[in-house]
């Protein structure tokens, strides 16, 4: 499989990421090339096999719906690039 | 004993059992401790980097605070290793610590609260020494990828310390510290572990909580120990390990005394070789290395047969799709909105979005979300997740096959040993075959560590790889010891102070 200049535009795009046009040519090369080596598995014959995410085949646990974390506004805004009046500043996104 | 700086007595090589043994005694206290070690990073750290933060202050706090306890007699049970300094892989979150996960995107990042891992750690006694270098995220297997600069490999300063956890692997085997923690979602401790001359232990997944450990890939991450010895990890284990109810996947079952079957002998013990673990790509000198180990286990009492793994052989494609798909949806979360690095320069929302994603994220972290943006994307979910879903178990079955006829599986950690700075940084494919015999482990969730069993032509150091069944930590730690008791690779150290000094005259 290869990828194309569109097709990193593209996933570029989907995982908002900005790819100046002087990168795309290196990052298709090297994706490509990681791609390669990901095909592999592709023709393993998998039909009748179950996916599997966790070894022990565990249900996922389940918990009361209750609030348990405490208001801490204050230190989780600490990190925010920027806020304002207790919220988190973005861009104008409404006109 | 007085212990100041680096003049004291105490040897900065001291295993935590025998650092847990003078605390008890009263011949050292945990300050004296701190003290030692953080004299001994400010000398080295400056040429190994195995330190993105450190903290004095913070440190000789925690320090006396363990001395107070001791004091109060609150040094029992309930603080096993009271007073042992432990450095964490900058991944852990420790609230008021900066944790950047070795990125640009959180290099002025505060955590608000603490890893799950890590307050266990500090109720069984242990004083955080700082946080530790790795590779962006934990992408990478050389600590190149750090945003902070690589980490050097204390036995051989131009070549990489393995990676992603490279600055815990460094940081023990320098004598920075007589214990870390790390993550390893691919090999991230084992591999760094073998070219550091470690043992290294990724227990079971879902044995320790990944709450507060910065998601990579989150069916595959697992916390886990670097020390020099065998018995060392089954202590660190006993204090990390646990279940939480703020991580989903965490296993509920009761504790266990990893130590408990440290001295059980080897007598009887089947070890599986996989024929696909000692085929061609592997370095010559780590086979004889490990062919080495091999006898002394048979010495010791074990029996050894060959047996196959047929579709280990897909462990790294699998990987390649699993990870950066769960990457690229754990790392949305850093828009340049709540917290991490934003762009000073945008147009509009997205706009932000993509400029502060493009300055915040290393080429590689980039390169893992983009793939699994693409694999995940519309039309393509069934082809590459959902298959690489359905390799892991056939992969787990091989395992599940192997295990009538053996009780651990054991070979190499990684096909070579510690290679110079640049040799695999421009090619990311031959980067991600160093793991090739250690992503298998993570993709279906088993425990596996690496011991030190020997050098190469080279003197590099080469890891034998011990994989084991679900849950059985104890078993596999227990093989370790014996090993470790028979042989003394895990007591090699670096001549750090002739390094030292050819680095002072001017070496790259």
């Amino acid at each position: 499989m290869s990828l194309s200049s569109n097709d990193i535009e593209r996933i570029a795009h989907l995982a908002r990421i900005a790819v100046t046009p002087s990168d795309v040519h290196d990052v298709e090369a090297k994706l490509t090339g990681i791609f390669r080596l990901i095909e592999e598995m592709r023709a393993v014959d998998t039909q009748g096999v179950a996916p599997m995410t966790h070894g022990l085949d565990m249900t996922l646990a389940l918990r009361p719906d209750a609030v348990t974390e405490p208001d801490r506004r204050e230190a989780l805004l600490a990190n925010a690039p920027a806020s304002e009046a207790g919220h988190f500043l973005v861009p104008k996104v409404i006109e | 004993m007085s212990v100041a700086g680096t003049q004291s007595g105490w040897d900065s090589f001291a295993t935590v059992a025998q650092t847990k043994r003078a605390l008890e005694a009263r011949q050292v206290s945990a300050e004296e401790l701190a003290r030692h070690y953080l004299a001994r990073a400010e000398i080295l750290n400056p040429t190994l980097n195995a330190f993105i933060t450190l903290d004095p202050e913070r440190t000789l706090a925690e320090a006396r605070a363990a001395d107070a306890r001791r004091a109060r007699g609150e040094d029992g049970e309930a603080a096993p290793l009271l007073g042992v300094p432990v450095a964490h892989k900058d991944i852990y979150l420790i609230e008021g610590w900066r944790t950047t996960c070795g990125s640009r995107m959180l290099a002025n990042f505060v955590a608000p609260y603490t890893a799950s891992v890590v307050e266990s750690m500090t109720r069984a006694g242990m004083v955080t020494l700082g946080k530790l270098n790795m590779d962006e995220f934990a992408m990478g297997s050389s600590n190149e990828t750090s945003y902070f600069g690589p980490v050097r490999n204390p036995f051989d300063l131009n070549r990489v310390p393995g990676g992603s956890s490279g600055g815990s692997a460094a940081a023990v085997a320098a004598g920075l510290a007589p214990a870390t923690t790390g993550t390893d979602t691919g090999g991230s401790i084992r591999q760094p572990a073998m070219f550091c001359n470690l043992t290294g232990l990724k227990p079971t997944y879902g044995i320790c909580s990944r709450y507060g450990i910065i998601a990579f890939a989150s069916s595959l991450d697992q916390a886990g120990p670097f020390a020099r010895t065998a018995e060392d990890c089954a202590l660190l284990l006993n204090a990390m390990a646990g279940h939480d109810p703020r991580d989903a996947t965490s296993l509920e079952r009761p504790r266990e005394d990893y130590t408990r079957r440290l001295e059980e002998p080897l007598a009887g013990l089947r070890i599986g070789l996989p024929r696909e673990f000692f085929g061609e790509g592997v370095d010559s000198g780590v086979l004889a290395a490990v062919e080495g180990a091999l006898e002394v286990y048979r010495a010791l009492g074990a029996t050894t047969v060959e047996i196959s793994l047929p579709n280990v052989k897909y462990s790294v494609p699998a990987y390649y799709v699993v990870a950066p798909a769960e990457a690229s949806s754990n790392l949305s979360r850093f828009d340049g909105v709540r917290y991490g690095h934003r762009a000073a320069e945008y147009d509009d929302l997205l706009d932000m979005y993509k400029r502060t994603r493009a300055e915040g994220f290393g080429a590689e972290v980039k390169r893992r979300i983009l793939i699994g943006t693409y694999v995940l994307s519309h039309g393509y979910y069934d082809a590459y997740y959902l298959q690489a879903g359905k390799l892991r178990r056939l992969i787990a079955e091989d395992f599940k096959r192997a295990y009538a006829e053996c009780d651990v599986v054991m070979g190499p950690t990684a096909p070579e040993t510690a290679f110079a700075f640049g040799a695999k940084s421009d090619d990311p494919v031959k980067m991600y075959l160093n793991d090739i015999f250690t992503i298998c482990a993570n993709l279906t969730g088993q425990p596996a560590l690496s011991h030190p069993c020997g050098v190469d032509a080279q003197g590099q150091a080469v890891g034998l790889q011990i994989i084991g069944n679900y849950l059985d930590e104890a078993r596999m730690l227990a093989i370790a010891h014996r090993f470790q008791q028979a042989t003394d690779w895990h007591m090699r150290r670096p001549a750090l102070e002739p390094m030292r000094a050819s680095m002072a005259g001017g070496a790259a």
